[in-house]
């Protein structure tokens, strides 16, 4: 899969973002890419890589390894990701993660036997107003429950796409590494999808409606900044 | 639930968020409408040096979690050494408690943009790059729409809107690691390498990415920078208190009716920052708060009228870090919430040296035998040791970050560790997670 000359030219494209002379910058979005092709980051990919950039295949997986989003095995499509770190683990996180676990019966960085979904617990997402979440190929599920976990992944089961509480709508995890490898998203309407979480407007809602804004300065937009020298 | 007061109401600030509520405000064309681009074309009217020299009087500093003045760093830049000069914009977010720069690049990613020009015009540098951590695909995706954007108008690329100046804009999604959001693994990392830590100096000032002069500058502070110009150093000030200019993104977690973000002037407290989100759950009594992610020792209920600034937070014996505070009640166990950080820090260790590597692989194997019941008092006194082994002799901040709570919850509540070994506390954790604690 991985010698095609169509691969090959993708990676140029992604080295030809880096100066000159610097082609190794382009080693993590490679690896993206190898995992948009096959799932995980394969012997074909490393050596892949290791080939593209003039370098060893030793030195290509010793960065592969040092990074959580690189799979060492072959993943399911859609990768669910339980936020297990403090915040999340206190508001309830840990038993989502927990019931997933029994109910697709597959432990930490596992993939049920179908071959279709991998599970894994995740450390902070970023997203601790929104705690607990949860993410399926890194689109959020956000303050979710056990039940409405336990539902987003028996729709993914039955083929179904639910929407995200926050991000686009899902795609499968090979689709999404060839946007975390610098490809712009291509599905039409999906860069307006949901909202961005009630927890990011509270403050905003708030102060709307009490009618309150931030003061302005003396704004002057059109003449340059002068500083006197000290 | 009660409304909060209008004296605490009136602390509401939005600055950096105030086109988040705009639905469309991450396009090009609404941005526009919405003052976008124009502080820019007053930048690019000026003196790059008188640039810098502004940034310095309006007190702007970093938002990234040391608070280093912007306008310094940027000075720091050797000009006319003949050397290629980058910006790289650090949205590698990972400290947990922290989510303010992801929504702000779903929200408002022109924003981010519009400072990079400018500040890349102010450094002389025709290159950045945006290190976004790499499962923030939801933000990494409007960003790299927002850079397409602003190229087809002419703010990106060559002779920006005919001023000589150019600029090209590299997304660059990151893997999953937690250690590059430390600026120098963040380097290593962007040059495709393990992500671990530089020696400094030297300092990426001068040599930092492809060993040329570098500043590495968080979101929010790149992001801050188009409304500085605009409304001027003084009226940043003016926003704030005293050494902390300007407005920070609370990012309030945790046992608060109306968790999120929170924009206010520097200086704010936690007690009117509750008030703001609408008090405490029922049932819930504030026990434990971080004041700016965990890698800040947590404070308690006393620090309430603490101003959370630069200044008030370290004469409170913590740090601003990045405004995170994650609000924990009296039914968390401030020993299980440590218990948790450390298992995060060893997993996100580097390796690259032995005081972080070994101290936290072991003190999460001590708190298992505290939290399973089987405890000593001597194991707090090894908890103390492993942190001063830690504390000043890590290679990086991460070492030193994993003993706030540690050495804090040990400060505040003690007696909660000895409830779990004295027998008082209902073990957290069973046997069986003590297979190789011992
Ligand atoms: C372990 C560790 C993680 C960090 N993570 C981040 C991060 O995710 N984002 C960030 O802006 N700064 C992070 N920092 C701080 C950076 O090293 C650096 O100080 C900052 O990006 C400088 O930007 P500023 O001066 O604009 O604040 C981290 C530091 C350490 C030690
Ligand atoms: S302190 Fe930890 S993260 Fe930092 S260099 Fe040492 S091992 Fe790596
Ligand atoms: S702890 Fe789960 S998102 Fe931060």
């Amino acid at each position: 899969m991985l010698d095609n000359e169509e691969l090959k030219a993708q990676a140029r494209e992604i080295i030809a973002r880096y100066p000159d002379g610097k082609s190794r910058s382009a080693l993590l979005p490679m690896l993206h890419l190898v995992q948009a092709e096959d799932g995980y980051v394969s012997p074909q990919g490393i050596a892949f890589c290791a080939e593209m950039l003039g370098i060893s295949k030793a030195e290509v997986n010793g960065v592969a390894t040092f990074y959580t989003m690189y799979k060492r095995k072959p993943t399911g499509d859609f990768l669910v990701s339980v936020c297990t770190n403090t915040m999340c683990d206190v508001m309830g996180g840990q038993i989502v993660y927990d019931v997933l676990s029994e109910y697709l019966e597959v432990g930490h960085d596992e993939t049920t036997a179908d071959g279709k979904i991998t599970l894994e617990h995740a450390e902070c997402l970023a997203a601790c107003d929104n705690a607990p979440v949860m993410t399926v190929n890194y689109e959020f599920y956000d303050k979710v429950e056990p039940d409405t976990a336990l539902g987003v992944v028996r729709e993914l089961q039955d083929g179904r796409l639910p929407q995200p509480t926050r991000g686009a709508r899902l795609c499968t995890l090979k689709q999404i590494s060839k946007q975390l490898a610098g490809w712009s998203e291509d599905r039409k309407d999906a860069l307006a999808d949901t909202g961005v979480g009630e927890a990011t407007l509270v403050g905003l809602r708030l102060a709307e409606k009490h009618g309150i804004a931030a003061p302005v300065g003396d704004i002057d937009a059109t003449s340059p900044i002068r500083v006197e020298k000290k | 639930m009660t409304s909060p007061r209008p004296e605490v109401l009136a602390k509401l600030t939005p600055v950096l968020t105030k086109r988040w509520l705009s639905p469309d405000a991450w396009r090009i064309d609404t941005y526009e409408q919405l003052d976008g681009y124009v502080a820019l074309r007053k930048a690019l009217k000026s003196d790059p040096d008188d640039l810098i020299a502004f940034m310095k009087d309006s007190g702007h500093r970093g938002r990234g979690g040391a608070g280093f003045p912007v306008g310094m760093k940027w000075a720091f830049i050797p000009q006319n050494d003949g050397k290629p000069h980058y910006l790289v914009v650090n949205a590698d977010e990972g400290e947990p408690g922290t989510c303010k720069d992801l929504p702000l690049m779903m929200n408002d990613p022109h924003a981010l943009i519009e400072g990079m020009i400018i500040a890349t015009y102010a450094i002389r540098a025709k290159r950045a790059f945006i290190y976004i951590r790499g499962e923030a695909i939801h933000a990494a995706r409007r960003l790299r729409s927002a850079v397409e954007e602003a190229y087809a108008k002419g703010y990106l690329g060559k002779n920006i809107l005919g001023s000589g100046h150019d600029l090209d804009i590299v997304v660059h999604s990151g893997a999953g690691a937690y250690i590059c959001g430390e600026e120098t693994a963040l380097l290593d990392s962007l040059e495709g390498y393990r992500g671990q830590p530089r020696l400094r100096p030297p300092f990426p000032a001068t040599h930092g990415v492809y060993g040329a002069p570098t500043v590495i500058n968080n979101v929010g502070s790149i992001a801050s920078v188009p409304h500085i110009v605009l409304n001027g150093a003084d009226w940043w000030k003016s926003l704030g208190s005293e050494n902390s200019a300007g407005t920070m993104i609370y990012s309030l977690s945790g046992r608060v009716q109306n968790p999120g973000q929170y924009e206010c002037g520097m200086g704010i407290t936690l007690r009117e920052l509750i008030e703001l989100a609408g008090g405490m759950l029922p049932g819930h009594n504030l026990k434990f708060w971080t004041p700016g992610g965990s890698s800040t020792p947590m404070l308690t209920a006393e620090h309430l009228d603490v101003p959370l600034d630069f200044d008030g937070v370290a004469k409170a014996g913590s740090m601003l870090g990045t405004t995170a505070t994650m609000i924990f009640s009296d039914r968390d166990c401030p020993v299980y919430a440590t218990y948790r950080w450390l298992q995060f820090y060893t997993h996100e260790s580097c390796g690259k040296c032995t005081p972080c590597r070994e101290g936290n692989y072991w003190m999460v194997r001590t708190y298992r035998r505290i939290l399973s019941g089987k405890g000593t008092p001597a194991d707090l006194d090894t908890l103390l040791d492993t942190c001063d082994n830690l504390l000043g002799r890590s290679f990086c901040g991460l070492g030193d970050g994993a003993t706030s709570s540690v050495t804090s919850s040990l400060q505040y509540f003690k007696q909660d560790y000895l409830d779990y070994i004295e027998g008082h506390r209902r073990p957290l954790l069973n046997e069986a997670d003590l297979v190789g604690a011992h």
